[in-house]
């Protein structure tokens, strides 16, 4: 079953459009959900949990069009944005009183465990808490009302190296079942590397590519040559950058032919990711 | 079972696996029947994604090294002596393809190489 299938969801902004955003996630798997800022993730999910109205698309989640099952659904969902402020002057516990009231299958044990996992003091308000406790508690909050989809929105962004590794342990823990899902947007890749499962490469409000991790990075290929190798496969290239040895440039591993004779490696994330932020200066010229 | 892995490394993961585990298995170390473990438990002990244990396991029931009965798990199979030195043989022919073509890549011939190998091997 799919735990989220996001079909042809468009939004127009004055200077920003999400155009035919369309993936799926298979229950019980992880998805790492990148691109740059500004490139349509969190619009994205906003979108994806109803709160912003998209212009036209279709969303379901574990089976059901959220358009039509919000309020059950959202039962099913936890979510956690890495910005988001709280009742600042509240107490953690305050605040959980309020939330758990909407949720039916709240768990009081399971959000003590993570609320201890996560070294946090209930007492505490939440202008005292640092920004990877603010998002740990969401993060606590989001797992104790029983979700089967995880929408987190750069969870990991504000957290040191070593609560970072805890959590990634915590993803993976979460999906050994098979029945959660979790969809994380991201730019540390080295999250990703290690834990996801599918990866969703959105660029300019557009989706790029969605597929299993090694098969999209196996799909792109970075060949370095000469600047006489370079006028031979500039075209194909989706971008490049020159130096005094040479170039460097991202191609698709389908336009790779014989003719193309160069050293060919595969990229990782992050080089797929600055190759294609560079791919509208080449069309314009500025790289050239 | 016993398998280290590396993020640094230029193999994928999967691969890293694959190999690690049919080395033990052709080396004897793992035994035919051996349970490995389920794919979701190996992934979340390894630190790695399902799909690259997934992966991994695949590849190794295709080159005939484990069985999944389905339900119970994933074993080491069972092999004759032949079976096995062929599943080997592969395995060492496939990582030498890869090593000729460098080799060829500075133009040396068959009888440069071998003499090369027999310094160090």
């Amino acid at each position: 079953m799919l735990a989220l299938d996001v079909r042809h969801l468009n939004k127009k902004y004055q200077n920003f459009q999400l155009r035919d955003v369309s993936f799926q996630l298979e229950q019980g798997y992880i998805m790492g959900f990148i691109g740059v800022n500004g490139a349509g993730k969190t619009t994205t999910i906003k979108s994806i949990l109803n709160m912003i109205q998209m212009d036209s698309g279709e969303i379901h989640i574990l089976g059901k069009n959220i358009a039509e099952h919000e309020m059950e659904l959202k039962q099913e969902i936890g979510c956690a944005f890495g910005d988001v402020n709280f009742y600042t002057r509240s107490r953690i516990k305050t605040l959980t009183g309020i939330t758990k009231k909407f949720y039916k299958n709240w768990n009081d044990d399971t959000y003590y465990k993570y609320l201890s996992r996560f070294k946090l003091d209930e007492n505490k308000k939440i202008a005292e808490l640092s920004t990877g406790m603010r998002v740990k508690y969401s993060l606590t909050l989001a797992l104790s009302h029983g979700a089967k989809l995880l929408i987190l929105d750069e969870p990991t962004s504000g957290l040191d190296p070593v609560s970072r590794d805890d959590l990634l342990d915590i993803f993976q823990e979460l999906i050994v079942g098979g029945e959660i899902s979790i969809l994380f947007s991201t730019h540390i890749t080295s999250d990703l590397e290690r834990c996801a499962d599918y990866i969703t490469f959105i660029e300019q409000g557009q989706i790029v590519a969605s597929a299993e991790k090694n098969e999209l990075k196996e799909s792109y290929r970075l060949i370095s040559g000469s600047e006489a190798d370079l006028s031979r496969v500039k075209d194909r290239l989706i971008s490049y950058k020159t130096n005094s040895f040479g170039f460097t440039g991202l191609i698709h591993a389908n336009d790779i032919d014989a003719s193309v004779t160069l050293d060919a490696a595969i990229p990782s994330l992050d080089e797929i990711m600055i190759y294609f932020a560079k791919k509208e200066g080449v069309k314009e010229g500025v790289y050239v | 079972m016993n398998v280290t892995i590396s993020s640094t490394s230029e193999k994928p993961i999967y691969q890293q696996l694959y190999e690690q585990i049919s080395a033990q298995i052709l080396q004897g170390e793992l035994e035919s029947g051996y349970c490995l473990p389920p794919i979701r438990q190996a992934a979340l002990e390894l630190g790695v994604s399902v799909i690259t244990v997934k992966k991994a396991w695949e590849e190794l029931e295709r080159s005939g090294l484990i069985n999944t009965v389905t339900g119970k798990g994933c074993f080491v199979a069972e092999f004759t002596p032949e079976e096995m030195l062929r599943i080997r043989n592969e395995m060492v022919l496939k990582q030498m393809g890869s090593d000729i073509q460098y080799y060829k890549s500075f133009g040396l011939t068959l009888e440069e190489v071998t003499a090369l190998l027999g310094k160090i091997y």
